[in-house]
């Protein structure tokens, strides 16, 4: 029993609750735990990678019961990927939050940052379709608590329609398990697999059902439309910092629908046929290019880059619909891309937003505009998918991948044309935002050194961090272009793993006839 | 050197000016300039080879999975454009460490300089089509930096938008047709691509892949209707000007075609499209540039002609024409980029550009004046400039085009562009240069240091020098250049020379320089007549576009995520049903395999009221209170319910959940309004209504259809009911499985609870950190309170029941494991002794005496139950796995131990903690000056003081 499996879960919630009881009034601790803490996730989590990477899937049997009877954690190559990129996010979120003070400005904010980290590792992990949705509800509930952290009347009104419209998913999430289990009786991901594949065929309809409502669920936390609507109002106003880490939160949704509908309703189980490809991947589409009109149309950068969230979950899941493995491994290699990409851009819009407010619009030179401005850049190249950023990779991969599909016009028309947009609203807002906050009436380059500066908060003894954390995220994307390669050989044999999940099963189901 | 690093050297020198700025503005330049000298040594070492035939390759397996791999080749045609590029490149370095004021920031010029002159030596290298695209895309990135490098000035902000919106859309349909043509090939290596155009061009996929392909090319180099990006970017600094549209950027498109030429021409669809475009953009191009008054308008738009022409000879597909366009290229890179540099130098001299305010500056820039008429008549197509070499040789290859049945056309047009060419040649040498002197000149003209003019002076050089001697000097050039443009195979016959007889092309020549005098003699009238005419301004139309565009994009945005989460929520059921039903539409449904039970009376009585609960809070839920009521009624019958279904865990839970949700709710209401108002118009509510009922039909009849069937296989509970006492050591299955079986959910829960009281708790202190409040200190109550808000009897009761209750907790927690209880109700039970405490004596009160910190109860509960966890890896047991054993200890009867119970004081604490939290944080908002008392009760038993009077304010 390799007890490493549990430990990424275990560490957060067993920091997140001592920092409760016993760093309560100490920021600087709170945050050497914090920290420690994330890096050792990251650690213990490359650890785990190294070791998933042959292709050997491991379980750990919580309470020592056998599945399906019990609790299981699964270790494959998937799973192992997303806890070594949450982690990575998690870190460069974290000494951003740090390094801005943006952590003091409210309570609690390293407990329920290290309780978010041990729902979303927890939801990668487990192998139990009911202990998913537990790991959901903690995730969701953390990231409640961290959404409205450092309050204010827009948060809290954006925060309510967050919880309530996340509560209608958990509601949805219930009605899709209990439907399942009514059916199948079990909650084991794998069993279920097992079970599902001998169903006879002339008794599908619930559990068809119970399928697609399942589905629904993880599009909603995908963001998928219409399932997205509480995405833009929340990302935009929640803590940006917070907002980059929930970057991770809808390939939550993207990786429990590649999981489920790849291991339990695979594309060659016949009584789930046709539930997910044939409205996902036109849902994908829209959702693209709502986002990409979304990056146009906002006039505040929090918004902007929340629809920059959104339209790379379209180009994501337009790449997981497709459900073929090549398709996959594209969107495995664009989860990575884009998840950083969203991270970097939301911590450059909170960099801008903390200088001269969220409006996109002309304000006098902030400070540090030439800095700000070039990762601005490079995050806009990113995020709309241009060269020489991994985005662009990331693009032709899913448009290669979609070659001989029926809607391959379609998905390429709609991808190229939504670049397009993209790119125009990024360098609409770039240009006003840096460009010609120069070309102001040449008067306030002379007042500016006499009158008040524009308030700069937050960039006290630390002001160096959220640039290492930026410029960090930023490395990470160069990495992911210059060594596609490799990881484009992960991503295959990963996707190799989703389609073939015959070791998955052995390994999870052999065990219970011990 | 290897392909690899010349490419890569710009890129990586990029870093150096930036930096060294700081040591110096010639520190700067040289970095840039040696930078870019190496990668061109580099290249020059290459030289011979080249000539001699050969190919240099390099190749590195990026990607191989997708074929986009890191493959570089030179030949002919990658060698002429990459001299090109980084010898014009040196000279642009040289002019623009003088030209650029002390104000501009000249670091960040050279660094942009350079990475735009790496893209553009990446895209001439490259031996993959996907490699070429991404220096494609990101020559449009690097030019729109440079564009809008005076980033102060609104023309160079929009015209960088411009060009980046143009040609990066034209790279995105490049990015289609490069996809489609690697498909047909089965490669995306050049070198595979262009041994195939026999199977490219049979495609049927050939048509989509060309037009897409050329889009990009066009785009790229201002081909109409694409080309007025092109004078816009003249906002930029003048080097960037001279760099971008002579030598690189827009040559960029041509590059490709010539590239592609092998197995994209000789079709039909190629000749109409591309010769056409490029006759039309010649002609429209000369035509508009006669009117320019601004020198680099008329620069730009001269561009787009030559770039027309040079596209129009690549159209015709001959192999003669294409010789002649590698020919062109050269000479338009020379005598443009030349002329530029003299525009700009006349620009910092003379501090304008427009031409009406210039004149006669012959004699006070005698040197700036030679070489803007050596580069000048070369444009215009006059013997002996190299100019004039490569234009006869265009007229006379459009002399033997037909098109469409038409011998004139093509000639005919080519007339009127070279005519027109020939006018505006003549008008910026003589409306600037010639005429009398002025003394309104905005800045005091005369010529600059060697530093600005030799550039432009070393490139006047090889005009006259090609000119004179094109045969030896740029004839192997031009050979092994055409070589590869027509991908092997003999060359055609031609002569570079400047005498080829009394052809056609001569008379024609001769038309067009006439023509063009006359032309320029007219000009007045003619630019009177022309700007009289309406025409489309290309700006306004694009901006007003693009303005629509945002507004549409804003209007769409906004109106889908109006903020309504009524509507969101409508949508989502909406679509959650739909999809739900299409999903059991599109499956089969097998026979029920359960009879229904028969209906007791008492029950029904009990759903009946259920019923009739939920119908009046539909009717009445404007009343909150009332509703919270009967949501309390909704909880109580389901708990009986569960209780009636022999659920009697379940049972418990839910009705001490349901204390402390309604405790909690009345204290949430305290705050509310008593009233919820109306807010929605009468149709909303009704399609609401309409998707709530569907919605409750939907699920009723799911959970019906679930319950009248028996499960396909036995279920796993099957399991935990033979396990539950001889694994889990606990007859109660259902505190079994909380703790043991599924331990580990549980252990999330608590957690959830846990950070749900957290959350709470930050709301509340977030919310009276803020102005609000001082609205709930100067808040008044909207009802008359209660005379006495702690009642001397409740006090009692509660001080009475609290010991009663905590030993209740105890005895539920205890018999947890074997009889329906557990920590989880346990808990609550023991919540709710504390919450009357609270409301009997208030919250001040309690919470003087309250000695632990409900943040370390919480904290406390997930420690114990994680640490409960972790005791059974001593064993080398997985997390949560449970011991447990009977222990006798005289007197006591055997007992039972099992971890599992301390798992459950995890559990119990959290609750406890998470409970206690939340009401805490809730009662804080009713917190006002004085409202504390010290006593526990409104009145004081025992009368040794005053009683206090009740805070009026």
């Amino acid at each position: 029993m390799n007890h490493l499996l549990i430990a990424p879960i275990l560490l957060p919630a067993i920091v997140a609750p001592f920092i409760i009881m016993v760093l309560r009034y100490h920021i600087d601790l709170k945050r050497i735990f914090s920290t420690a803490s994330t890096v050792g996730i990251a650690l213990i989590s490359l650890a785990l990678a190294i070791q998933a990477a042959d292709g050997t899937v491991q379980v750990y049997e919580l309470g020592n019961w056998p599945a399906p009877f019990g609790i299981v954690l699964v270790l494959d190559r998937l799973s192992a990927m997303m806890i070594v990129l949450t982690a990575v996010l998690a870190l460069a979120v974290l000494l951003y939050a740090i390094g801005t003070g943006w952590d003091a400005r409210g309570a609690n904010f390293h407990a329920l940052f290290q309780f978010q980290l041990m729902g979303i590792i927890g939801a990668f992990l487990t192998g139990d379709a009911f202990n998913l949705f537990v790991f959901f509800e903690v995730l969701l509930i953390a990231s409640y608590g961290l959404m409205i952290h450092a309050g204010g009347a827009r948060r809290f009104q954006a925060g309510v329609q967050y919880v309530v419209y996340n509560l209608l998913g958990s509601t949805l999430f219930l009605f899709a398990l209990g439907t399942l289990y009514a059916v199948t009786g079990t909650l084991n991901m794998a069993d279920l697999a097992v079970r599902v594949a001998e169903l006879p065929a002339e008794d599908t309809a619930l559990l068809r059902v119970g399928a697609m409502l399942l589905l629904l669920v993880f599009a909603i936390k995908a963001a998928v439309l219409p399932l997205h609507f509480w995405l833009p109002a929340s990302y935009a106003n929640a803590p940006l910092p917070v907002a980059a880490l929930f970057a991770i939160m809808t390939k939550v949704g993207a990786y429990a629908i590649l999981r489920v509908y790849t291991l339990v309703f695979g594309p060659e189980v016949e009584v789930t046929a046709g539930l997910a490809g044939d409205w996902l991947l036109p849902a994908a589409l829209i959702t693209l290019a709502v986002g990409a009109i979304g990056i146009l149309g906002a006039r505040e950068i929090g918004r902007l880059m929340a629809f920059g969230a959104i339209s790379s979950m379209g180009t994501l899941l337009t790449a997981v619909a497709l459900f073929t493995p090549e398709a996959v491994a594209a969107a495995l290699y664009y989860t990575v891309h884009s998840t950083l990409a969203a991270a970097l851009l939301f911590l450059i819009a909170d960099m801008v937003m903390e200088r001269q407010g969220g409006e996109i619009a002309a304000k006098p030179v902030m400070a540090q505009s030439g800095l700000i401005a070039a990762l601005f850049f490079a995050g806009a190249i990113a995020l709309a998918g241009m060269p020489p950023l991994s985005g662009f990779i990331g693009k032709l991969l899913v448009m290669d991948a979609a070659r001989g599909h029926d809607l391959v016009w379609w998905i390429w028309g709609v991808i190229l044309v939504s670049s397009l947009v993209t790119i125009i609203g990024l360098a609409r807002a770039g240009s006003l935002i840096f460009w010609k906050s120069h070309g102001l009436s040449p008067q306030t380059h002379t007042v500016d050194k006499g009158a008040t500066p524009p308030p700069v908060q937050a960039t006290s003894s630390n002001s160096a961090l959220p640039f290492v954390a930026c410029f960090g995220l930023l490395a990470a994307l160069i990495l992911l272009t210059i060594l596609a390669g490799p990881m484009m050989s992960y991503a295959e044999a990963t996707a190799a793993q989703l389609f073939a999940p015959d070791a998955y099963l052995e390994t999870v189901l052999e065990r219970a006839g011990k | 050197m290897s392909l690899f690093l010349i490419a890569a050297l710009p890129f990586l020198g990029a870093v150096f000016p930036a930096l060294l700025i700081r040591a110096g503005r010639n520190a700067s330049a040289s970095a840039a300039g040696l930078t870019t000298f190496l990668a061109f040594a580099g290249l020059l070492l290459h030289a011979p080879a080249v000539f001699s035939g050969e190919v240099i390759t390099a190749r590195f397996d990026w990607l191989p999975g997708l074929g986009l791999n890191a493959n570089f080749f030179l030949d002919g045609l990658g060698f002429l454009f990459a001299t090109l590029i980084l010898g014009i490149g040196l000279l642009i370095i040289l002019y623009a460490r003088f030209y650029l004021s002390r104000e501009d920031p000249m670091g960040q010029f050279y660094t942009y300089l350079l990475l735009f002159q790496g893209a553009m030596v990446g895209i001439v290298l490259s031996d993959n089509i996907l490699l070429l695209l991404i220096f494609w895309e990101l020559t449009s990135l690097s030019s729109f930096l440079l564009i809008g490098y005076w980033k102060h000035l609104p023309e160079g902000r929009q015209g960088a938008r411009m060009a980046l919106t143009i040609t990066g859309s034209g790279g995105l349909a490049m990015i289609g047709g490069m996809l489609i043509l690697g498909h047909i090939a089965g490669s995306y290596d050049l070198s595979v691509i262009l041994q195939n155009k026999d199977l490219i061009q049979a495609s049927p996929l050939y048509l989509p892949a060309l037009i897409l392909i050329l889009i990009g090319c066009f785009t790229k180099s201002a081909q109409f209707p694409f080309h007025f990006w092109l004078p816009h970017a003249m906002a930029a600094p003048t080097p960037v000007s001279a760099y971008l549209h002579s030598a690189t950027m827009v040559k960029a498109g041509l590059f490709l075609m010539a590239r592609m030429w092998p197995v994209l021409a000789g079709t039909p669809e190629w000749f109409y499209i591309v010769a056409t475009t490029g006759l039309v953009t010649m002609a429209l191009g000369a035509v508009i540039a006669l009117f320019k008054d601004d020198l680099k308008g008329l620069l730009a738009f001269s561009t787009v002609s030559h770039l027309g022409l040079i596209t129009m000879l690549l159209g015709f597909g001959t192999k003669l024409a294409a010789v002649i366009a590698v020919f062109h290229i050269i000479n338009h890179a020379t005598f443009k980029a030349a002329l530029f540099m003299s525009a700009g130098i006349v620009d910092h001299e003379a501090h304008t550009r427009d031409i009406k305010r210039l004149g006669g500056l012959r004699h006070l820039m005698p040197v700036t004046f030679t070489i803007a008429l050596v580069a000048a008549l070369s444009m215009a197509g006059i013997p002996p400039f190299n100019g004039f070499l490569s234009k006869e040789m265009m007229l006379e290859e459009t002399v033997h085009t037909v098109w469409a049945g038409s011998h004139y056309f093509v000639p005919g047009l080519a007339l009127i562009a070279a005519l027109f060419s020939a006018a505006y040649s003549f008008r910026f040498i003589v409306h600037v240069f010639f005429g009398p002197k002025r003394d309104d000149y905005p800045g005091h003209p005369h010529d600059p240091g060697a530093g600005l003019w030799l550039a432009p002076a070393a490139l006047i050089t090889l005009v006259i020098l090609i000119g004179l001697f094109s045969a030896k000097l740029a004839g192997p050039l031009v050979a092994v250049a055409a070589g590869a443009v027509i991908g092997g195979g003999e060359l055609p016959y031609y002569s570079l020379k400047l005498w080829h007889g009394f052809t056609p092309a001569l008379y024609m020549s001769i038309v067009a320089v006439a023509g063009g005098a006359l032309l320029l003699a007219a000009h007045g009238p003619v630019m009177r007549a022309w700007n009289a005419a309406p025409r489309p301004e290309a700006k306004v139309i694009f901006d007003a576009v693009m303005e629509a565009l945002a507004r549409l994009a804003k209007g769409i945005t906004d109106g889908l995520h109006n903020g309504a989460i009524t509507r969101y929520g409508a949508i989502m059921v909406a679509f959650t049903l739909a999809l739900g039903w299409y999903a059991y539409e599109s499956g089969t449904t097998g026979p029920a395999t359960r009879a229904l039970q028969a209906i007791e009376p008492i029950p029904a009585l009990g759903w009946l009221s259920l019923v009739l609960a939920t119908l009046m809070i539909v009717a009445r839920h404007r009343n909150r209170l009332l509703a919270l009521i009967l949501v309390g009624v909704v909880g109580l019958v389901v708990s009986m319910s569960f209780n009636y279904l022999s659920a009697p865990d379940l049972a418990l839970t839910q009705l001490s959940v349901e204390v402390v949700t309604i405790v909690l709710m009345l204290l949430a209401l305290n705050f509310m309004p008593k009233e919820t108002p109306v807010e929605t118009p009468a149709l909303t509510r009704l399609r609401d209504g309409a998707i709530a009922v569907v919605a409750g039909i939907g699920s009723g009849g799911l959970i019906y259809a679930l319950m009248m069937r028996d499960f396909a296989a036995p279920p796993i509970s099957e399991f935990h009911l033979a396990n539950s006492y001889k694994g889990g050591g606990g007859t109660n299955v259902v505190n079994v499985i909380l703790v043991d079986f599924r331990g580990f959910d549980t252990f999330g829960e608590i957690i959830v609870l846990g950070i749900a009281a957290m959350v709470i708790y930050a709301l509340t202190e977030a919310v009276l950190g803020s102005r609000v409040r001082a609205y709930l200190l100067n808040r008044k109550p909207d009802l008359p309170q209660a005379g006495d808000a702690h009642p001397m009897m409740m006090v009692v009761a509660t001080r009475v029941m609290m010991p009663l209750a905590l030993m209740i907790a105890a005895y539920i927690f205890f018999r947890g494991h074997n009889l329906p209880g557990g920590g989880f109700i346990a808990g609550l039970i023991a919540a709710i002794a504390v919450i009357m405490q609270y409301m009997a004596s208030g919250f001040s009160w309690t919470s003087e005496r309250q000695r632990f910190y409900y943040h370390g109860i919480i904290g406390s509960g997930v420690l114990i139950a994680a640490a409960t966890g972790i005791g059974a890896w001593f064993n080398d047991l997985p997390f949560l796995t449970s011991a447990f054993g009977y222990l006798h200890w005289p007197p006591l009867n055997e007992f039972e131990w099992a971890t599992a119970a301390l798992f459950d004081l995890g559990v119990f604490l959290a609750v406890v903690g998470a409970v206690l939290l939340a009401l805490e944080s809730l009662s804080r908002f009713a917190w006002q000056p004085g409202i504390s008392s010290e006593h526990a009760m409104d009145i004081n038993p025992a009368r040794d003081d005053e009683p206090k009077k009740e805070n009026e304010v």
